[in-house]
């Protein structure tokens, strides 16, 4: 029965063996690259050197850093901000409209989020949707800048990456037992009580699911700040791409992406941590 | 509902939908510049589809997408199974690493495989964008596998194997069948992220192959090119005909 041969041996060896391969050793490569030196030829040189970190805590790449992490920062409360009063609405509807509007949800996040940053830069354009049409109601003589600048990256971050915010409100949200809520009100909580006492609590891991899902790649889609931004909005995904393909510094791309890492599980850590302390035990696997 | 709040969720399926509206619109119009209206023609398509490049890279990229998809699945579906059954040494590693990938910022997956490529001397083409996009979609199908695994009544795998079958047989015959619906839906999903990307794979293909999001991306880079608007409106109907899809499937699901 127990053969090398058996089914648990061969799936096991397989599924162990790709994400040893293509997940723990690439990963692995990227941080022993950000400890190597340059070399203009073969794009390393195998001699050990802390510059590269160095050069991440030289002031100008700091502001890099700091400007692309305000704009994810922005995108994750404008989703919020968005998200959470719409997830709340849907998840208070029948079962027959919930699925409807579900779906309705579903459609913008399955679609190519390229395709719809280049969406949203044709509406913003100067010869662009909205321009025409305020021009055509005499609003405005001449066309607005909407593009090219941190607010059209924003909104172009908050619209590719809202449904990602919505979905994980939305499961949090349809388990909130309405009883509690009547419960609160029966007990004399005014409404903004009941909200910050009852729902922002029990809610509060899907805020943080969202928060993450939308940080994270904020901080790495760099085809929106490419389409929509100015030359000084660039996030941290476009400054690995450049340093990678046209800068030629691996090592300091990939130390950059090291603290990327890094910073990933320091907040991966922080979600658990905050499950626990709820009492909240994840489900996922 | 209330007025107020149908107006609030309207005014953010508006958000969501004006700028595919738009693009399908502008798809059909005649003017080559701008977005005023002149006038509906169907040159746009034309001209993608008479472009041997384009037809190229959205042949390419559906290829990839059902390879990956499928290997994925496959792969993936055995993990599950693992995962679930079998208490062995290192699994909660495993688990830790199928959970990472799901989270890991694609720029990072990105650039991550593309160190490996080039330490291994792989040249990037079609080998490494199809490991790459299997290695991305492998967590999701683990993930909406072993959910399903988790309501599967384990009597039905004692039992079959009470009445002597084999650990592959009850795979094939008991459990495979009953995990259907999990495997179509982590399959359509890991279909659409594979079309949908564009950040691992821009790292991890070269010159010698080259999918449409990618063509996608150049083209709009340089500047507005109205075929563009016909590719995009083309990219909005997948999702539309892959929820129909998995609707449909989940319908099966309530029925048996």
């Amino acid at each position: 029965m127990r053969n090398v041969f058996s089914f648990r041996n061969l799936a096991l060896t397989l599924l162990g063996g790709w994400l040893a391969l293509f997940a723990l050793l690439p990963n692995a490569l990227v941080l022993l690259t950000s400890f190597l030196r340059r070399d203009e030829r073969d794009f390393v040189a195998f001699e050990w050197t802390l510059e590269s970190y160095r050069l991440l805590i030289d002031p100008v790449y700091v502001q890099v850093f700091v400007h692309s992490t305000l704009l994810a920062v922005a995108a994750t409360v404008g989703c919020l901000l968005i998200g959470y009063p719409f997830a709340f609405i849907l998840a208070r509807q029948t079962p027959s409209r919930r699925r409807m509007l579900l779906l309705l949800i579903m459609v913008p996040f399955w679609t190519n989020s390229l395709v719809r940053s280049y969406a949203m830069r044709t509406l913003l354009a100067a010869k662009g949707v909205i321009n025409e049409v305020l021009l055509w109601l005499g609003l405005i003589d001449k066309p607005l800048r909407m593009l090219y600048n941190d607010g059209a990256v924003v909104v172009g971050l908050v619209y590719v990456l809202l449904p990602f915010m919505v979905l994980p409100l939305y499961a949090v949200m349809e388990k909130l037992d309405g009883r509690l809520l009547e419960a609160a009100v029966d007990l004399g909580a005014s409404r903004l009580q009941t909200f910050r006492r009852v729902v922002l609590p029990l809610t509060l891991p899907g805020m943080v699911a969202g928060a993450l899902l939308v940080f994270l790649p904020g901080l790495s889609m760099f085809y929106v700040a490419d389409l929509l931004g100015g030359a000084k909005s660039m996030l941290v995904g476009n400054f690995i791409k450049n340093q990678f393909l046209s800068a030629r510094n691996w090592p300091f791309g990939s130390a950059a992406s090291a603290v990327f890492m890094g910073l990933m599980g320091l907040l991966l850590v922080a979600q658990w941590s905050s499950r626990r302390w709820l009492g909240q035990e994840s489900n996922e696997l | 509902m209330s007025l107020l709040k149908s107006t609030y969720v309207l005014l953010v399926y508006c958000f969501l939908y004006l700028p595919i509206a738009v693009v399908v619109a502008q798809s059909f119009n005649a003017a080559k510049y701008g977005t005023r209206w002149q006038g509906f023609t169907l040159a746009w398509y034309e001209k993608a589809l008479a472009s041997p490049i384009l037809v190229e890279a959205a042949l390419n990229s559906l290829w990839v997408a059902m390879l990956a998809a499928t290997l994925a699945t496959g792969l993936g579906t055995l993990g599950a199974i693992c995962l679930f059954r079998y208490r062995f040494r290192g699994r909660e590693i495993m688990r830790g690493l199928l959970l990472a990938l799901m989270m890991i910022p694609d720029i990072v997956m990105g650039i991550a495989l593309l160190v490996l490529f080039v330490a291994l001397g792989w040249a990037l083409g079609f080998w490494t964008l199809l490991i790459a996009h299997i290695t991305f979609c492998l967590p999701f199908v683990v993930v909406t596998v072993y959910a399903r695994l988790r309501d599967l009544n384990p009597h039905l795998v004692e039992a079959a194997m009470d009445l002597g079958a084999s650990e592959w047989r009850a795979l094939r015959a008991v459990v495979i069948p009953l995990m259907a619906p999990a495997i179509a839906a982590g399959w359509l999903l890991s279909f659409t992220l594979s079309i949908d990307d564009v950040i691992v794979s821009f790292f991890s293909t070269g010159p010698t192959f080259e999918i449409l999001p990618l063509r996608i991306y150049s083209m709009v880079r340089v500047g507005v090119k109205p075929e563009v608007n016909a590719l995009a409106t083309l990219l909005f109907i997948i999702p539309f005909v892959f929820i129909t899809l998995s609707q449909f499937f989940s319908k099966e699901e309530e029925r048996t």
